[in-house]
């Protein structure tokens, strides 16, 4: 199955959407976990488990957890970033199962940081940047 | 009602040193002052990656950053700020020279690692959302093959595999010569032995597409439709990820025949390496990937007139790939506006060793040692000093204090005696001995040398005696002489660049820390405390309280001491392990 240009130009605009629009409809919650040789090591493993059952315990349904790949922040692994609306996005390090618990519990559920666990974003997105060729 | 307001106070270790905790604490009183503090919500958060200009503050939403900021600041924050929704002009970070890429604070500038920790690496229409595919089929659609290498040429980009040679000079050979030859292959070298380095690795697990998208780009530049990776085979995530890679990327007609319906077919295929660092030199990958045993062939003829099968082959490293599709799409005028004047672009490192943010980084050409080390690294933990960078992993050296504040480029770094190598960074602080640590990168090249030609053969082996009498107290003056002269024929004689370069840790050392040489030779002294043979460790009786804690930790029971009285180590048995060293909290226990 083969794709022209012109398909390949229309589903990066669909996926662009559904990721955008996804960040800022109601009820979507993203969560992305570093799945890196360097993250599984610090065991993000047990980590996206310990997420799923949370969330599933508090009867939350919206949140999809994607897995990526390292942030290259290898001293505050396992890391993760949580995107939901009226939220900014955040980078959490540092991980561990109780951290885990306390993001969905304080920052999903009571829309307030976990202290202490907050890391910046390491450089700018050049993806977004203006000046796009395409 | 949830918080209108976030307010970030760095708490890492350099940003703490100034006080954060303090300024912390003074937000967190002023928002209860004012009645707040169910409006913003102050947090503690780790690193900046900007500690030069630390105590850091950040507000969200609405992303002001301030630097230097002191305790007496937080009123201002808070007033002006957080309550009348003016930003503190005067705390806001002013670029030096605003005209250059740095509209933003960070000093981290991702190319190569732009989706990294973005994109579910197992999803190829996430990498598409992202520009993925668009450099090919723009290129496929409205460039010639010329214009790609036109495009390459204007980038300035350099191999980031170790030698820094120009891509697109590669690439041209390949194409001048494309219409004689009836295969052409285009290969990806994974093969990352340098064990400080993991950059590849990480490109490989966190955005496979962009180097199988850079591959098709080379196969259309240079005519050629097969391309290989050669990947090493510890490396069973990476190598997980891109065979899930490509089998997507042949569903979506990315790989293939007719690629996107241009008429140009191009396949990639895997082959793993059993992981010896001299298959990363690239006539000995060559070499394997044709089934033959790993060792170097003489060049020339180079790889790109006559490689793979005797075919005309385009050899890159995993890094240099990365970049190459973000390149195209955004023309290589954007790409070296970055950078020095002969190195474009930017270049990761793997940050290891003493350091308190360990990891990958990726910073614009150009960046001094001293903004990797002490804005982005986060300094060195535990106030110790500096001592010196390793760069370049065994075929490398080591830069000093003194250069900290050398913009750091493949010329710098070869002017420096060191080399830019792929990335590997190890930070030494005073507690790491330079010959021990020239000993551990003497010791792998001679462990990796194929033995196929005698100057690195034997040279190595008598270089790696020298060191290792020289750590254990045995060294002579001579010894001196004998290294740098052994060191000459290695690097002329020898036939890849194993043995070309391996001398080049000890004489980057001897040439900044001959004194250090010459306390183990002359004075039987190893000033880092590191070189067991030369290291006492004794027990200072005006300190030791008589804790027993030493005498119960030894392994070798050769402490003793009454409770509550200064203990005494028995030199004769003890073997020289630390541990009491370790274990004393009143550090009584001392190394001499
Ligand atoms: C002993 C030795 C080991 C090498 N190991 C690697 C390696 O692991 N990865 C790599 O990309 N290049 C390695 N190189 C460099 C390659 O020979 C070659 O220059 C490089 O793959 C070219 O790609 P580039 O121009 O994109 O850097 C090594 C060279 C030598 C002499
Ligand atoms: S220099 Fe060393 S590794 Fe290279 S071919 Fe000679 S013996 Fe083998
Ligand atoms: S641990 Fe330290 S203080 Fe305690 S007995 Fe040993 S040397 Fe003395
Ligand atoms: S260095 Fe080890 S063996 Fe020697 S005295 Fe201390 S604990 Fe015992
Ligand atoms: S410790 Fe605050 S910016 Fe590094």
């Amino acid at each position: 199955m083969g794709m022209s240009r012109e398909e390949l130009r229309l589903l990066r605009e669909k996926k662009r959407l559904e990721l955008h629009e996804g960040k800022d409809s109601e009820n979507r919650i993203e969560i992305l976990i570093g799945m890196g040789s360097s993250g599984i090591a610090s065991g993000a493993k047990d980590i996206l488990k310990t997420l799923s059952e949370t969330l599933k315990e508090r009867g939350i349904n919206n949140a999809m957890i994607r897995k990526t790949g390292s942030l290259g922040l290898d001293h505050a692994e396992p890391t993760l970033e949580i995107k939901m609306s009226g939220m900014p996005d955040i980078i959490y390090g540092k991980v561990t199962s109780d951290v885990a618990r306390r993001i969905v519990d304080r920052h999903i559920l009571g829309r307030e940081l976990v202290c202490g666990h907050v890391f910046d974003k390491p450089a700018q997105d050049v993806v977004k940047e203006p000046e796009h060729a395409i | 009602m949830p918080y209108k307001k976030f307010c970030l106070v760095c708490s890492g270790k350099q940003c703490a040193s100034g006080q954060s905790e303090e300024i912390y604490k003074e937000l967190k009183k002023l928002t209860m002052e004012k009645g707040i503090c169910q409006d913003v919500q102050i947090v503690r958060t780790g690193c900046f990656g900007l500690c030069s200009k630390g105590p850091i503050v950040k507000i969200l939403p609405d992303e002001t950053f301030y630097v230097n900021v002191g305790v007496k600041d937080a009123r201002a924050i808070i007033d002006e700020h957080i309550i009348a929704g003016q930003p503190v002009e005067n705390l806001m970070l002013r670029h030096e020279n605003p005209a250059k890429e740095s509209r933003f604070y960070q000093k981290q500038v991702r190319i190569a690692l732009r989706n990294c920790g973005i994109i579910n690496p197992e999803d190829i229409t996430e990498y598409i959302a992202r520009d993925g595919y668009a450099a090919l089929s723009m290129a496929l659609f409205e460039m010639e093959p010329k214009d790609i290498i036109e495009e390459l040429k204007k980038s300035g980009l350099r191999g980031r595999g170790g030698a820094g040679f120009p891509t697109w000079m590669k690439w041209k050979f390949t194409h001048d010569i494309r219409d004689q030859a009836d295969e052409i292959f285009i290969i990806c070298n994974a093969d990352e032995g340098d064990p400080g380095a993991y950059m590849d690795r990480s490109i490989l697990e966190g955005d496979p597409q962009s180097v199988l998208e850079a591959m098709a780009l080379a196969g259309y530049a240079c005519g050629s439709s097969m391309g290989y990776i050669y990947i090493r085979a510890e490396y069973p995530l990476a190598i997980e990820r891109l065979y899930k890679a490509m089998d997507q990327a042949r569903e979506y007609g990315l790989l293939g025949k007719n690629i996107l319906g241009s008429g140009f077919d191009f396949d990639i295929e895997i082959r793993l390496g059993a992981g010896a660092f001299v298959c990363g030199e690239e006539t000995a990958l060559i070499a394997s990937i044709e089934g033959e045993r790993g060792m170097p062939r003489p060049r020339p003829p180079f790889p790109a007139v006559k490689g793979l099968w005797g075919k005309p082959t385009v050899i890159n490293n995993v890094e240099t790939y990365a970049n190459i599709p973000k390149i195209i799409l955004r023309g290589g005028d954007w790409f070296s506006r970055i950078g020095t004047e002969k190195s474009k672009g930017t270049k990761v490192f793997a940050l290891t060793g003493k350091i308190n943010n360990s990891g990958l980084v990726e910073v614009p050409m150009g960046t001094t040692l001293r903004e990797i080390i002490y804005d982005v690294g986060g300094g060195i933990p535990n106030g110790k000093a500096f001592k010196a960078a390793q760069t370049g992993g065994p075929s490398g050296g080591v830069i000093t204090a003194e250069h900290l504040d050398t913009p750091i480029d493949y010329e710098t770094l070869g002017a420096l005696g060191s080399m830019m190598g792929s990335g590997g960074m190890i930070v030494m602080d005073e507690d790491d001995c330079i010959v021990d640590v020239t000993k551990f990168y003497l010791d792998f090249s001679v462990d990796e040398s194929c033995g196929k030609c005698a100057p690195c053969r034997i040279g190595g082996r008598k270089m790696y005696n020298i060191l290792r009498k020289i750590t254990m107290g045995k060294g002579t003056m001579e010894h001196i002489q004998q290294l740098r002269a052994l060191a000459v024929p290695m690097q002329k004689a020898s036939l890849c660049g194993l043995g070309q370069s391996a001398p080049n840790p000890i004489l980057s050392t001897l040439r900044y820390f001959e004194e250090e040489y010459l306390a183990h030779i002359r004075d039987h002294r190893c000033p880092a405390g590191v070189c067991k043979a030369l290291v006492t460790y004794t027990i200072n009786p005006d300190i030791c309280i008589g804790c027993t804690v030493c005498s119960r930790k030894c392994p070798n029971n050769c402490i003793t001491g009454e409770r509550k009285k200064p203990h005494v180590i028995d030199q004769d048995n003890c073997i020289k392990c630390g541990i009491c060293y370790e274990g004393c909290k009143f550090g009584a226990v001392q190394i001499a």
